[in-house]
């Protein structure tokens, strides 16, 4: 059986030619880009090259704006705690509801810890932040703003351009995680009032382990790793240079892929969704479906729960994820939908799948092919299964 | 994912005695859609022999969730109501060879809806009515007497166990106070019975429940522990009904209070509703579900679904029973 790879938003399969341009820095290429010797120079360049590769995918001005990290938690923290240092009688941070743990479990520990004020800003239904609440929020005590670019559980597209525009009118940092928006929406951060942007290396079929914080040229910037001089006294400690070289291909294969992100996956995106809502009873999508990336459907399948869902899929050879708490060990459905407040009945049986270019019409034909009795035959077991019919749709969708 | 024992997904691929047992004379029910799992239990008992010749479930929930109904099934075909009445959830657990720790309380769902459906067959009440006991978890719905219960059989001497058994606690975390009280209570009964040592009772401020707090939301980043099969076994209670509180007899509410009881809670719902030009009624009440209909502007808010939960919070402070707040359609009936 074919295994079918629809999670690219937990991560992506390595690029053989990200692969190949890393392989170099295992052997003959080990030097250290600090040296002044030929050993060291060689990588100084490979590693300069993938700083152009990554100003090109995002669009920044300058190759030096990009800083490399470990990944995007790391990048996500040294961007808040940065902004807390360099501006220390702003004491208040804002935020959404849907954020990635890297930024609302720091968020919540520098309150807790520093008595930091942390604005979080509910979104509707749809998953759309409430703009309301968050010009409310933003006054001169504000340091920095976090908002994500994209949601990685449902797709949705937050309007950060106009978020950042806002945020400088009191004078506080724009910060956008834009870990799973990269490569799938084009970017030019110059023409915007993004002050830093945290970008991953696995969630664009680049190594993991890898990722960059974007700064801005003339924001004030504090290193969060302590150390030696490296990346410009941005992040201190010996580069991850087989890292960085593949995640700057990785980045040059985004770019030439945006387009077939654009049409032929969000294609296959649309026709899955379709396809499920027309086959099964009591399905809607969760997220917003005007501003929403292209290759990811957060479906709900109510009255049956998600862990028994992947299950069932996974002894199909199909890799998908849920929202459901089963699945990950908490007792509740994840913080992004109870943001959503998406009814119970459907919460717990949300499922997300993710595509990449690396699927096909086949991946999504044979997911069409099992999941309607897969549904089926978890809502036969289910006591609220026969009541289907009955209970209100007061969650449209859309 | 989950290291499930072979034998857990066997049951949860292949669930035994899955589905509605017509001739079904007695039903217990355990859990609700709202907290991520529930279990229908429906039993025939020959009432001569007083042995259980047949069993089904339905399961909303996890892999193991019905993996644990489907055993609980296997487990009791064929037995007499009393020895079913010795089962306890780890006989669950053993029967599918161990549970991930964080599943337990799959189990313990199992064991409630048993001891529902055997007292509804001998026409009692399973004491887990929320009106008998106070409701210490509101997230999940857990009253003291379900924490008791897995306390007792499971001996259980901390609170993230009771999390695990129970779901007590797991939820917005603010009832770990309330949850420690309880375990130090029943801990120190159970040290006096001589059921564990003074030792492993646990004793007030053993854990740090500020700091447990953080960890229950960080948990999920955490391997699953498998708990072996091989628990040691102990008694089962010695009654499988515990005395209601002192005084609690007297709350005992008749159907009819209930359903005058939840009225009244809806109009109160309805002023302030009403106040943002909206409106709902009262369609009907089936055990701890309350049917709902919204009109007005109610009925098109954005954010109908935050309404039912505010409402559900309401009637539950209004009454201060667990009940499930299910909207229904203009027009329909359940």
């Amino acid at each position: 059986m074919r295994p079918i790879y629809l999670d690219n938003n937990a991560t992506t399969r390595v690029d053989p030619e990200v692969v190949q341009a890393m392989l170099p820095l295992f052997t003959d290429q080990f030097g250290n880009p600090s040296s002044i010797h030929d050993f060291g120079a060689s990588v100084g360049a490979a590693v300069k090259k993938a700083r152009l590769q990554l100003q090109a995918l995002i669009g920044a001005e300058f190759d030096h704006e990009i800083t490399f990290t470990s990944g995007g938690t790391e990048s996500d923290n040294a961007a808040i705690l940065s902004a807390l240092e360099v501006m220390p009688h702003r004491t208040e941070i804002v935020t959404s509801a849907v954020e990635h743990p890297a930024v609302l479990t720091l968020c919540a520990h520098l309150e807790k810890t520093r008595g930091i004020k942390v604005h979080t800003i509910p979104v509707d239904r749809h998953g759309r932040l409430d703009l309301d609440a968050y010009r409310a929020a933003l006054t001169p005590h504000v340091a920095i703003v976090s908002i994500m670019w994209a949601n990685n559980e449902t797709g949705t597209i937050f309007p950060v351009a106009e978020l950042a525009d806002l945020a400088k009118e009191v004078g506080a940092l724009f910060h956008t995680d834009a870990v799973q928006a990269v490569g799938k929406l084009p970017m030019d951060v110059k023409s915007v009032a993004i002050d830093m942007l945290s970008l991953s290396g696995h969630k664009v079929h680049g190594p993991k382990g890898i990722g960059a914080l974007y700064v801005r040229r003339g924001v004030r910037f504090r290193s969060l790793v302590k150390g030696g001089h490296q990346e410009r006294d941005r992040r201190a400690g010996t580069e991850n240079t087989a890292g960085i070289v593949g995640f700057g291909k990785a980045a040059e294969l985004a770019l030439k892929f945006m387009d077939d992100q654009n049409t032929r996956v969000k294609s296959l995106r649309d026709r899955l969704e379709k396809g499920l809502l027309q086959r099964i009873p009591n399905a809607f999508v969760n997220g917003d479906l005007l501003e929403r990336l292209p290759n990811t459907a957060n479906i709900a399948f109510e009255y049956i729960e998600g862990e028994g869902i992947l299950l069932l899929l996974s002894r199909e050879g199909i890799a998908c994820s849920s929202g459901s708490a089963c699945s990950s060990g908490s007792l509740e459905p994840s913080h992004v939908l109870r943001a959503m407040n998406v009814p119970f009945t459907a919460a717990h049986g949300a499922i997300r799948f993710s595509f990449s270019r690396d699927n096909s019409e086949d991946d999504v034909d044979r997911v069409l092919e099992v999941m309607p009795g897969i549904v089926e035959k978890l809502r036969d077991l289910s006591p609220f299964g026969g009541r289907r019919d009955e209970v209100s749709r007061n969650f449209d969708p859309v | 994912m989950w290291d499930y024992s072979d034998q857990v997904k066997e049951h949860f691929f292949n669930p035994r005695n899955a589905g509605v047992l017509e001739t079904a004379n007695a039903v217990g029910e355990a859990g609700a859609i709202s907290c991520g799992d529930a279990l229908r239990l429906m039993i025939h008992i020959d009432p001569l022999t007083e042995t259980i010749t047949d069993a089904k479930f339905q399961t909303f929930g996890c892999g193991s969730a019905i993996a644990s109904s489907s055993a609980l099934t296997e487990l009791i075909i064929g037995k007499t109501v009393d020895e079913v009445l010795r089962i306890t959830n780890q006989d669950i657990v053993d029967f599918l060879g161990g549970l991930p720790l964080e599943k337990m309380h799959c189990s313990v769902m199992g064991y409630e809806a048993l001891q529902a459906a055997i007292s509804n067959f001998r026409g009692e009440q399973w004491v887990n009515d929320h009106d008998e006991s106070a409701l210490v978890c509101k997230c999940f719905g857990v009253d003291e007497t379900i924490i008791e219960r897995a306390v007792r059989i499971n001996r259980l001497t901390t609170i993230e166990q009771i999390s695990h058994y129970t779901k007590a606690g797991g939820g917005c975390s603010t009832c770990l106070e309330s949850v420690e009280e309880v375990l130090v209570r029943i801990n120190a009964a159970m040290a006096a019975e001589g059921l564990i040592t003074a030792e492993q009772a646990y004793v007030v401020g053993a854990t740090d429940i500020r700091a447990l707090n953080n960890e229950a939301r960080a948990s999920t980043q955490s391997e699953p522990v498998v708990a072996s099969g091989k628990t040691p076994r102990i008694s089962p209670l010695r009654t499988a009904r515990f005395p209601a509180k002192p005084g609690a007899a007297s709350h005992r509410l008749t159907p009819l209070q209930r359903i005058r009881l939840i009225e009244d809670a809806v109009e109160g719902v309805r002023s302030h509703l009403k106040a943002d030009g909206g409106d709902c009624e009262l369609v009907d009440v089936d055990g701890d579900q309350v049917y709902v209909r919204l009109s007005g502007r109610c009925a098109d808010c954005q954010i109908a679904s935050a309404t039912i939960n505010s409402m559900r919070q309401k009637l539950h402070e209004a009454t201060g029973l667990a009940l499930c707040v299910i909207p229904v359609s203009r027009g329909s009936h359940p």
